[in-house]
């Protein structure tokens, strides 16, 4: 009994000090937004003009990045989910080959990809200084978590009886896919939204090749801040940044939680 | 229920089909199926009946040259949206993302019937299948049992020309089986409708077909209502995928069949018979003096109502016969054995 609550307490410990590890940098760098002078520490006091900087100052960036990030999210979706169906439903030497070619761009560094699309695209002014340059470099990068998420599901239903038990029923081609392949991913579906959002928020490797100082994403301005201002203001940043993205992860991640499933015993009627 | 559209005829002409691999699943198959007749497709895996199904409704077309019929009417062109024929799957294919109730109206909410018309139809089929209490269940909180009570619901709610049935009880188990045949059973009997049901289970051919087709390696090896399959097979295949057959060689002398083990009476041999076949319940056991065969016991198990006995006669497998439960019999035991001559046959 000693020795089990002994080996708890070890477990326990470890686990904090781990999490401690993890989190207590974050706190730290929150804080850090948060105090008037960082040199002289808390004691100097807590204020928000640091925030508030960054708002004045970078306030384009943030806009732009959940712009970016719900364009490449409808990006991703249009393109993911009807190539994750077709994927599915044709078992194929190619369409495993396509599948594996989808995930180059997370394998390939982002700064050569990034790097590609600069060589391929560059010549194109009106292109290249836009966002939709970025959003394009940020979908094809999130592209095959949507593919995949999407595709793990579908391979786990049986998706061509369902669709034929719907054509019996006088189901078309849309109906069936509208009614019963996009409602039976969504789980799928919201899975990879979640990837996408978050992936294309953060990213910053490609992000640095292909922006402007016009297009500015909000990571992009965070080593803008780091580099060239006050260490409290790249904090405060990071402040920001969370305030953002942690609700959006916790709603997303609330409607990809799976529904229960109830067992009910074989009742048979007589 | 009412079953407002009249039951179809089904034509089958020159369908074959050959799958792009080259494997041929199908050989030219001509076949009329009447109106309101329940016709059964039987064989082992891969004899091409569910493939036969799957043209008849739709799913497969069949190679250049064969066609579909329904009524007269030329389909083979007709995707199986457009045939409206019901069906139901071996695995049900009930839609996980909806409620039973929404899982039997999905066929009336695509026919574009008003909320109220199909929430009567839905009662009406919760009501024919006996599971108005599960209408707001979930597709997977429902057992075998009923996931297949509310595929049928489903496939009918729509009032089908032909109701198409891909081994609808493979996956329950054996007594659930059993009820939901004969509910089935009642269920086509009531409506009238005609149906297709394939099926590798003959005792559930037996039970439901007004015919049977028993199919081998893609072609029909015998059409017939399941007295005549059972009683008149057409091919050894038939004779021995269907129930339990007896086989002893031998050859036609002065009108009896003369075997190793003793001689049968024959009056309707052919002259050239070189084997007879004969069903278990043809075989008695005779102690008499002089019994027609003679044998000795190689295994007797004792079923409850009735013992199976296999018994040796020098042939090359023993004969199986069923005989009265009462009887003891031990390894080894001599007995002799009658067989009622209208049960032989040749083939």
């Amino acid at each position: 009994m000693a020795e089990r609550r002994l080996l708890f307490s070890l477990q326990l410990g470890f686990t904090l000090v781990v999490c401690a590890f993890l989190i207590v940098p974050v706190i730290l760098s929150m804080l850090a937004g948060l105090t008037a002078n960082y040199l002289s520490g808390v004691q100097s006091g807590l204020t928000l003009r640091w925030v508030g900087e960054v708002w004045s100052g970078y306030r384009e960036t943030i806009f732009l990045s959940i712009g970016i990030s719900l364009c490449c999210l409808a990006g991703t979706l249009v393109l993911g989910v009807p190539a994750a169906y077709v994927l599915a439903k044709r078992q194929s030497a190619l369409s495993r080959a396509i599948e594996e070619l989808l995930v180059m761009p997370v394998a390939v560094p982002g700064l050569a990809t990034a790097l590609a699309l600069i060589v391929t695209y560059g010549a194109a002014g009106a292109f290249r200084t836009s966002w939709s340059f970025i959003l394009v470099g940020h979908v094809l990068f999130t592209l095959p978590f949507m593919v995949r998420s999407v595709l793990a599901v579908l391979s786990a239903i049986d998706l061509k009886t369902l669709e034929e038990g719907a054509a019996s029923l006088g189901a078309g081609f849309a109906q069936r896919f509208f009614h019963i392949v996009l409602p039976n991913c969504r789980s799928g579906i919201l899975a990879g939204s979640l990837m996408v959002v978050t992936l294309s928020m953060g990213e910053f490797n490609m992000t640095w090749l292909l922006h402007t100082p016009l297009t500015k994403t909000l990571p992009v301005g965070l080593a803008d801040a780091y580099a060239s201002l006050r260490l409290e203001i790249g904090s405060a940043y990071t402040l920001v940044f969370f305030l953002m993205i942690v609700p959006l992860l916790l709603a997303l991640q609330a409607l990809t939680r799976p529904r229960p499933v109830k067992f009910v015993a074989e009742e048979e009627q007589p | 229920m009412t079953q407002a559209t009249k039951p179809l005829a089904i034509r089958l002409r020159n369908c074959a089909k050959t799958f792009a691999d080259g494997t041929r699943a199908l050989q030219p198959l001509d076949l009329d199926i009447g109106a309101g007749e329940t016709v059964v497709f039987l064989g082992p895996s891969g004899c091409g009946k569910t493939t036969t199904l799957r043209i008849i409704a739709g799913l497969e077309r069949p190679d250049a040259g064969g066609s579909v019929l329904f009524d007269g009417e030329d389909v083979t062109a007709l995707p199986i949206e457009a045939r409206h024929v019901g069906m139901v799957f071996q695995s049900y294919a009930l839609f996980p993302n909806m409620s039973v109730a929404e899982n039997i109206g999905y066929g009336l909410r695509i026919r574009r019937l008003t909320r109220s018309e199909i929430a009567a139809r839905v009662g009406e089929m919760l009501a024919m299948m006996r599971i108005e209490a599960l209408a707001d269940r979930r597709v997977d909180q429902l057992s075998g049992g009923q996931r297949q009570r509310v595929a049928l619901a489903r496939a009918l709610a729509v009032r089908p020309r032909a109701l198409l049935l891909d081994e609808p009880l493979t996956a329950l188990d054996a007594k659930l089986r059993d009820s939901l045949r004969l509910e089935i059973d009642g269920l086509l009997r009531r409506l009238g409708i005609t149906a297709v049901y394939v099926t590798h289970d003959q005792a559930e051919a037996m039970a439901l077909g007004d015919r049977i087709v028993v199919m081998d390696h893609g072609r029909v090896a015998q059409v017939g209502r399941p007295r005549e399959i059972y009683q008149r097979p057409a091919t050894r295949f038939v004779a021995d995928f269907i129930g339990t057959m007896n086989r002893l060689s031998g050859r036609i002398e002065q009108g009896r069949f003369v075997t190793a083990a003793g001689a049968l009476a024959w009056p309707e041999a052919p002259a050239d018979a070189r084997e007879a076949l004969f069903r278990p319940e043809d075989v008695a056991i005779d102690d008499g003096a002089n019994p027609p065969l003679r044998g000795t016991v190689a295994a007797a198990f004792f079923l409850g109502d009735r013992t199976r006995l296999f018994v040796d006669v020098g042939g090359e497998r023993p004969l199986v016969i069923e005989t009265e439960a009462r009887r003891d019999f031990a390894r080894g035991q001599a007995i002799g054995l009658r067989v009622d001559s209208r049960g032989l046959m040749a083939l």
